[in-house]
């Protein structure tokens, strides 16, 4: 053997060595073991979030909407946030590198249950939220933060998945969805469409009603049939899309330059567009829309959970909630926010009207199980997921 | 004199009879001289060291745990990583067209963006090295280089601006009266940052071989009564070979690796856009290390390629 090669081996065969080491690293299956806390002590002086644009704000984007300073002032927490633009970066980031390197995440109900069956999150002691009885009935232990009776976070705010459009090009005012998802729409070239795999529920909610051959009864639970018709509207409609938005800035900017005329948004986009004196409108269109619910969750490795527990009752306080609400346009999980926001404000968001918020399809996980008599025929996120690859093409 | 040599004052007075009553304690850096003194291989051993553990456990390190996780799965339901040895990732590239379009895709663009750019630098890299003066040719490759000291983000971010819709590009274009080209987002507009972006590392190893090509040959070669195509087929080609060859492996590497200018200028995806969403979104780590042995192996191919063709020497 000449000696560079001799050298060559010597380095590889370390390699492979370091290499076996991390196959011999088992990885740490996070499990929340230890019971929650009974008293809430002293702030640990630093709070690092994972959120959804526009639900930690310090008056940078608006010297308005600051719910940060107070807290940090009151607290002594100091506050700092990653924005994420999916739920999957969501769970993502709060597994990286084996979890805590965030104390808390503001998960929707499809990162959730991933977040809890993955013992990522801890069980809150629902005893120190303040004001957690004053929570909307239905947002107190739904199933996508309660399992087994046990609380995995507090609910902080929901909404719906609208259409947004342009109101000087898109004529006459749209009701549907179809001038997204038609193939024939007028405006393609300038559609928008989220960047999740989760967007697939939005062309099932448009089937379910448009196509009842296909006897869609919910978005997220899919037979392989049903979620092929579902790429299939979604395909065609990938030629007209003139770029799939994550961060919601992304969709600011995309409606704000012309490059896009209509899509689905969050009531945020919306809000920040007209704010800026766009002309854009968000509508519910007639099939109905997906939507979210989202929580504060906290992580089961969490380095500052006093901070934490401090942050979700500070979300929840009536003041906040209606700060944030007034913010991004969605609706506060505890409905004493309206008597700050004013009855108003509060019937346009249907907040406390029963039958909107059961006419949205909230994010939730797609399993194999269709949760149904049908038993185990849906398809996994990870087929959509797969399907999602394959629509952007 | 004891003290002009530094002998003790006993040993002075006896002509060194008596033993030194002291011995001159050695400094560290003394001892550590004398411990190497007469071993070249410990004194290349320790030289080595550093560079060693870059390239053996950092670089090679992590192109061997690359290789392993590309055989590993994913726990759905936890999203942690199963250590089961198996090829079920392949067999998903494999088996899903969309796998093998991303990744033509790239090599196409790869191989489109080489071809531009080396069209684009031959004549400049020609130019800076054979016909400007020499005075003026330390700005001109400053000009050439001085885009790489700015950040890349800050670059992409620029033309994503300069080509979206009623960018800078659509105004020109609509005061020359040739209408918006509306391009914004588009593949052409992936093509343009990336031969914009790779351009400097292409033109520099062709500058260098340029260069180095002795006025004499060329001499020659008229004086033989070659013509100056005939010169610049038979001699200047062949001796720029390698220096466009080493500017092709760069062109073409940074093109098969990029992920961020296609998401920011453009909307389809490339090899590197599916292993980010592997790795971040999709939680699969896997399977993003599956698909990145791709361009791995891509470019060990033409970097043997390259290297037979003497690009190495141009580096």
């Amino acid at each position: 053997m000449k000696r560079p090669a001799r050298i060559a081996a010597v380095i590889v065969a370390s390699a492979l060595l370091l290499a076996a080491g991390g196959v011999d690293s088992k990885p740490t299956h996070a499990r929340a073991s230890a019971s929650p806390p009974t008293k809430i002590g002293k702030g640990e002086g630093q709070l690092d979030l994972i959120a959804w644009d526009g639900y930690v704000e310090s008056g940078k984007n608006d010297p308005k909407a600051d719910w940060v300073t107070p807290f940090e002032q009151q607290t002594g927490c100091k506050v700092t946030v990653k924005f994420e633009p999916t739920s999957d970066d969501m769970v993502a980031a709060m597994r990286e590198g084996g979890g805590g390197a965030y104390d808390g995440v503001s998960a929707s109900g499809d990162a959730s249950n991933r977040l809890i069956a993955g013992g990522n999150v801890a069980v809150v002691n629902t005893k120190l939220i303040k004001g957690f009885s004053d929570i909307n009935k239905k947002l107190q232990s739904p199933p996508h933060n309660t399992v087994n009776g046990k609380h995995y976070g507090v609910s902080f705010m929901w909404g719906a998945n609208v259409l947004l459009y342009n109101t000087d090009v898109v004529k006459p005012a749209p009701t549907s969805w179809s001038v997204v998802f038609d193939p024939k729409s007028p405006y393609a070239g300038k559609l928008t469409a989220y960047d999740s795999p989760i967007y697939i529920a939005d062309a099932a909610i448009y089937l379910k009603a448009t196509k009842p051959s296909l006897k869609i009864t919910d978005p997220y639970e899919l037979t392989p049939k049903q979620l092929a018709a579902a790429v299939a509207v979604l395909k065609p409609m990938a030629k007209g899309i003139a770029k799939y938005w994550g961060l919601a800035g992304d969709e600011v900017d995309l409606f704000a330059n012309g490059s896009v005329v209509a899509g689905q948004a969050w009531p945020y986009q919306g809000v920040a567009l007209q704010r800026d004196g766009k002309p854009v409108r968000a509508i519910i269109p007639k099939e109905k829309v997906t939507g979210w619910a989202d929580t504060w969750m906290m992580s089961s490795k969490a380095k500052h959970p006093n901070c934490m527990y401090k942050w979700m009752n500070w979300t929840l306080t009536p003041e906040v909630q209606a700060q944030v609400a007034a913010f991004v346009n969605y609706d506060p999980a505890n409905p004493k926010a309206c008597s700050i926001l004013g009855q108003a404000v509060c019937d346009g968001l249907h907040v406390t009207d029963p039958k909107y918020f059961a006419s949205i399809s909230f994010w939730k996980t797609p399993l194999s199980n269709c949760g149904d008599k049908r038993g185990n025929a849906c398809t996994d996120y990870s087929v959509w997921t797969q399907k999602w690859t394959e629509i952007k093409g | 004199m004891h003290r002009l040599l530094g002998v003790d004052a006993e040993v002075d007075r006896d002509q060194g009879l008596t033993k030194r009553t002291e011995p001159r304690t050695p400094t560290r850096r003394l001892q550590l001289s004398a411990a190497l003194h007469g071993r070249p291989r410990l004194k290349l051993a320790l030289l080595l060291v550093p560079p060693i553990v870059w390239i053996g456990v950092i670089y090679l390190g992590s192109l061997t745990l690359l290789f392993a996780s590309a055989f590993w799965r994913v726990d759905e339901l936890s999203g942690t990583i199963v250590h089961d040895w198996g090829l079920q990732n392949f067999r998903t590239i494999w088996e899903n067209e969309i796998y093998h379009t991303v990744a033509f895709r790239t090599i196409k663009f790869a191989a489109a963006v080489t071809v531009i750019d080396i069209m684009l630098a031959f004549p400049l890299a020609y130019y800076v090295a054979r016909i400007a003066r020499p005075k003026s040719r330390p700005v001109i490759l400053l000009l050439i280089v001085m885009p790489l000291w700015s950040s890349y983000l800050v670059r992409a971010f620029a033309w994503r601006t300069i080509l979206s819709h009623n960018g800078v590009l659509d105004w020109a274009t609509s005061k020359l009266g040739l209408g918006a080209i509306g391009i914004g987002y588009s593949d052409t507009a992936v093509l343009i940052v990336f031969c914009y972006l790779w351009l400097p590392f292409v033109i520099l190893p062709i500058y260098t071989a340029l260069e180095r090509i002795p006025s004499s040959l060329l001499e020659a070669s008229q004086d033989l009564g070659a013509k100056n195509a005939t010169t610049f087929r038979r001699v200047v080609l062949p001796l720029a070979k390698p220096g466009i060859v080493a500017g092709s492996i760069f062109s073409f590497a940074l093109t098969l690796g990029d992920y961020i200018a296609p998401s920011l200028v453009g909307k389809t995806q490339f090899i590197g856009n599916i292993v980010k969403d592997n790795v971040g979104a999709a939680n699969n780590a896997p399977f993003a290390a599956a698909y990145a042995l791709i361009p791995v192996a891509i470019m060990a191919v033409y970097l043997t390629v390259a290297r037979r063709m003497g690009a190495f020497e141009e580096l």
